[in-house]
């Protein structure tokens, strides 16, 4: 449901970046985390909604998926979080950061010339 | 074509947002939890408890967020506590710009405790910082002890767990044991506790952890 208010605000950003958005953006990358509570679809989705109309419309929107990977402070591993355990997978220990999962990022835009 | 590098965080207005918010509850000395969970977890039964157990003893104030209607500050004030209440009129969650400007309303200074009631959702308030010093999630027992395991950023972000309707364990599918363990599987340093807002079981515990939570004990 949020990924309406996320796609404006990527929108903002891109103007932001673009002088106000009268360049042609070809495409937008974005990084988005397997934790980050957004779904790819739906935001694409609204993406679109929101854009058309607009000099964003036809402007691709690329997402990169990043994985939940966490950083063991018992054992100093990092490994990738697999089926929602959050459990240092070599030791088992609770005591893990989340170093990469959590992304909601605008990386990039393309303009074209 | 020419390729302009952004790497900005999409919410980062809101969180500089937060941030402001958190420095000024910092100042005034005010303790801010943001109660989240689904619908109809009991948000509100658990908070009308906890305001009985705890207006006399510290200042409080409420925000209340709902996607319509002012039903839930009426239900507040009857504690005679000051109420704001945010109608995001179809947002499904709170945003930090929303509470900066109820925050307008309120007086801080000399409160303890603020409590903001978010939009009934397990999804998007877990990625909305308001500025608070914990979330707090409410799962009841009625939802089926899996909740967890569906909505992880939530569960992941809290640091307190309420497992409410517990009076209601015997009627519904739920394993309290199980939901408490998949809930420790996603966030294994939560705390746990389980209340009943029509029995009353795990309300003072509840309420004697927050109250030290806000130091004015």
């Amino acid at each position: 449901m949020h990924e309406l208010s996320v796609a404006e605000s990527i929108v903002t950003i891109i103007k932001e970046n673009t002088d106000g958005g009268d360049a042609k953006v070809s495409a937008v990358r974005v990084r988005i985390g397997e934790l980050a509570g957004v779904i790819p679809e739906s935001l694409e989705f609204c993406f679109s909604a929101i854009t058309a109309g607009t000099s964003l419309e036809g402007s691709r929107l690329e997402i990169e998926r990043t994985a939940i990977v966490c950083h063991c402070e018992a054992c100093g591993t990092d490994s990738t979080v697999n089926g929602l355990v959050f459990r240092c997978p070599r030791c088992h220990g609770p005591h893990i950061t989340i170093t990469s999962g959590n992304e909601l990022q605008v990386v990039e835009i393309e303009i074209d010339d | 074509m020419a390729v302009v590098t952004i790497e900005r965080k999409v919410l980062q207005k809101n969180d500089e947002l937060a941030q402001e918010n958190r420095e000024l509850f910092a100042r005034n000395g005010t303790y801010v939890i943001n109660l989240v969970s689904s619908p109809g977890s009991g948000k509100t039964s658990l908070l009308e408890k906890t305001l009985a157990q705890l207006k006399d003893r510290i200042k409080i104030a409420v925000v209340e967020g709902d996607v319509q209607t002012d039903l839930d500050a009426q239900r507040v004030a009857k504690f005679d506590v000051p109420v704001v209440q945010i109608v995001t009129n179809g947002g499904c969650h709170l945003e930090a710009k929303l509470v900066q400007d109820a925050l307008s309303n309120l007086r801080l200074e000399g409160l303890d405790l603020l409590v903001i009631e978010n939009v009934g959702n397990l999804v998007c308030p877990a990625g909305y910082d308001l500025g608070e010093a914990i979330k707090i999630v409410v799962a009841s027992t009625t939802e089926g002890d899996d909740k967890p395991l569906k909505y992880p950023a939530m569960f992941r972000n809290a640091s307190v767990l309420i497992i409410n309707k517990i009076d209601l364990v015997p009627y519904v599918n739920c394993n309290l044991a199980e939901l408490r363990e998949n809930a420790l599987q996603i966030n294994p340093h939560l705390t746990v506790f389980e209340t009943s807002c029509t029995t009353g079981a795990g309300i003072k515990e509840w309420s004697d952890w927050l109250l030290a939570q806000t130091g004015k004990h």
